[in-house]
């Protein structure tokens, strides 16, 4: 109500200092509760997002400090250096391994634990298990799978009269071997969002397409895959992104090896980092890691946007 | 005898989608078995003497149950030390975070303040930060304070969470603006509406969040890689992983470690499907 008689306390202050105290005053209690973790976000993420910019412009000492100040010397370098430039196309290859073989594998998962049969949730939960698994518990069982003396893999291969093969220290082997890991490992996480989606289907449509003649695959393609699409475009992004980060199943299976055919991005990181002390070049690489995240998922929303459909 | 039933013989199409049915069941349980088999397997190894573990061609079952793997790995590795620097360090990540989270969040969806939008998107900003490009300045600041080989090293970069404070701002949202008007025309206090009724009422997101923030610190592995090297602080992924890469090592005992390891998130992830399923597909329901 404006004009009239002002009452209470706002007597004589003009309404817009009013809005601003009280505003003043809301900023202060939100403040109070919003602190613990900006203080946690300024220290642990933000402060060291900066940082590590600034030590990629920088030729660090061995313990950290600030050298020389190279500009992007150190990126220059990483650029023309054919180890770095093969430790990105393996881990384009690790990738190209781990993502489409992990969709293909949890989609007819999710639509098999998607039936409607009596105990089915027994399936659900042995399909989506691996979840409950660390990547160094998983990369460990693995190690013995895959061990050429006493693992199953390879005696498996002895039975249909096949030669072994050594899967971690062969060079054409050993990226193959830790993608098998990791999308076994990765698998439970599909399949948990892929049934999610799969269940918010609804009914109505697919009785629609049947009723319109649709066979089997017919509403699969035509009903199904659509409606599930933003579940596999989160999938597709989440497990590259991780895949792109993968470090312990690397450090656990081959060390980067053999012959670096292993050396993922966050591998030779953590090599120059902490064994050749070269933290600047080390920041410098995690930089391009950064950018490399970020189009990855601007890439895969241009591509996905065509035929995504959002309800 | 020759009794007329053609009447209630079920018709070809029918008996072929029967027997597809079956087929599909038999398939169901077929899968279930080969993508367990790892985990079957390593916990059939880790029950096997050491003998048994090397034998050539390898055996499914262990032909006597041997807990000496376990009694080993608890003991030598120390993974009992190990389990408890997990214990301890997941536990103050989970607890931190639900406070955190839940202080957050509630200014978010209950506070009208100035630059809430944007105080907002920087929360969720830090969700698109991958932790490799923090990771060297953490470790220097770590160094710095003295804190490598502590637990504050392994707690405190987690005590904040954007997932968390989101997560939990959904649910706050969905709590009636009524309720809050009601609780301050009574007299309540926001600290007493926060954690009187708000916090009783969103049980469930705060379930979610604390299975979600414990599996993902039980599981990491290269922070605490990194910022601790002493054997008794170590956690338990780095614990096992380096008695692997010993020379001579001992598959069973390894695999018994490995079974150690994960039966707490095993645990977790059987009483708690429903919140595990729920914190993994928020992204994707949610967009």
């Amino acid at each position: 109500m404006s004009g009239g008689r002002p009452v209470g306390p706002a007597r004589d202050v003009p309404r817009a200092r009013v809005r601003a105290q009280a505003d003043l005053r809301a900023l202060a209690q939100a403040g109070a509760y919003l602190l613990p973790s900006l203080v946690v976000f300024c220290v642990f993420v933000f402060y060291p997002l900066v940082r590590n910019l600034e030590l990629s412009l920088y030729e660090t000492t061995p313990f950290g400090g600030l050298g020389l100040f190279t500009g992007a010397g150190n990126y220059a370098q990483l650029l023309g250096s054919p180890a770095f430039l093969n430790s990105l196309r393996v881990t384009f290859l690790f990738a190209l391994y781990t993502v489409p073989a992990g969709i293909a594998l949890g989609l007819p998962l999710a639509l098999l634990a998607n039936r409607r049969i009596r105990g089915i949730v027994v399936y659900r939960t042995a399909y989506s298990f691996t979840i409950a698994v660390s990547i160094a518990a998983a990369a460990l069982i693995w190690h013995w799978l895959l061990d050429p003396n006493v693992g199953i893999l390879d005696y498996l291969l002895t039975l249909v009269h096949l030669p072994k093969v050594g899967w971690l220290t062969d060079p054409r082997w050993a990226l193959p071997a830790v993608a098998a890991t990791t999308v076994w490992k990765d698998l439970g996480f599909n399949v948990v969002v892929l049934l999610a989606a799969l269940q918010g289907v609804p009914d109505e449509l697919v009785e629609a397409a049947r009723i319109d003649g649709a066979g089997q695959w017919g509403v699969f393609r035509s009903v199904v895959v659509p409606a599930i699409s933003p579940a596999l475009f989160f999938v597709g992004v989440v497990s590259t992104i991780g895949v792109v980060q993968s470090f312990g199943q690397i450090h656990i299976l081959t060390q980067g090896g053999p012959l670096d055919s292993t050396n993922v991005i966050v591998y030779s990181i953590y090599r120059n980092a902490f064994f050749n002390f070269r933290f600047g070049l080390a920041a410098a690489q995690a930089m391009i890691l950064f950018v490399l995240v970020l189009v990855l998922t601007g890439l895969q929303f241009a591509v996905f946007e065509r035929w995504v459909t959002y309800q | 005898m020759t009794r007329p039933i053609a009447g209630r013989l079920p018709r070809a199409p029918a008996l072929r989608r029967a027997a597809g049915r079956a087929g599909l069941d038999l398939a169901m349980v077929a899968i279930a078995l080969v993508v367990l088999f790892p985990l079957l397997f390593a916990l059939s190894t880790s029950l096997k003497t050491d003998v048994e573990v090397n034998q050539y061609p390898p055996s499914l079952w262990p032909h006597t149950i041997d807990l000496g793997n376990y009694v080993a790995a608890l003991q030598q590795a120390p993974l009992a030390r190990f389990l408890l620097n997990s214990f301890i360090q997941s536990g103050a990540v989970t607890l931190g975070q639900l406070v955190t989270a839940s202080l957050a969040a509630f200014a978010f969806a209950f506070i009208q303040f100035p630059g809430r939008q944007a105080l907002f998107f920087l929360f969720l900003a830090t969700l698109m930060i991958p932790g490799e490009v923090t990771l060297i300045p953490n470790y220097l600041t770590i160094k710095a304070l003295g804190w490598l080989n502590t637990y504050p090293a392994l707690i405190a970069p987690f005590l904040a969470t954007g997932f968390g404070t989101f997560l939990l701002r959904q649910f706050f949202l969905t709590i009636p603006r009524e309720l809050a008007d009601a609780a301050v025309i009574d007299g309540c206090s926001r600290r007493r509406f926060l954690w009187t009724i708000v916090i009783p009422l969103a049980r469930p997101a705060l379930a979610t969040l604390g299975i979600y923030a414990f599996l993902a610190t039980w599981n990491q592995y290269l922070w605490p890689l990194l910022v601790v090297n002493s054997t008794e602080m170590r956690t338990v992924q780095i614990g096992l992983a380096l008695l692997q890469a010993q020379e001579a090592v001992s598959w069973g005992l390894v695999m018994a470690g490995v079974i150690l390891i994960v039966l707490p998130t095993v645990l977790l992830f059987l009483l708690g499907y429903r919140h595990v399923v729920r914190g993994l597909t928020a992204g994707a329901v949610k967009g």
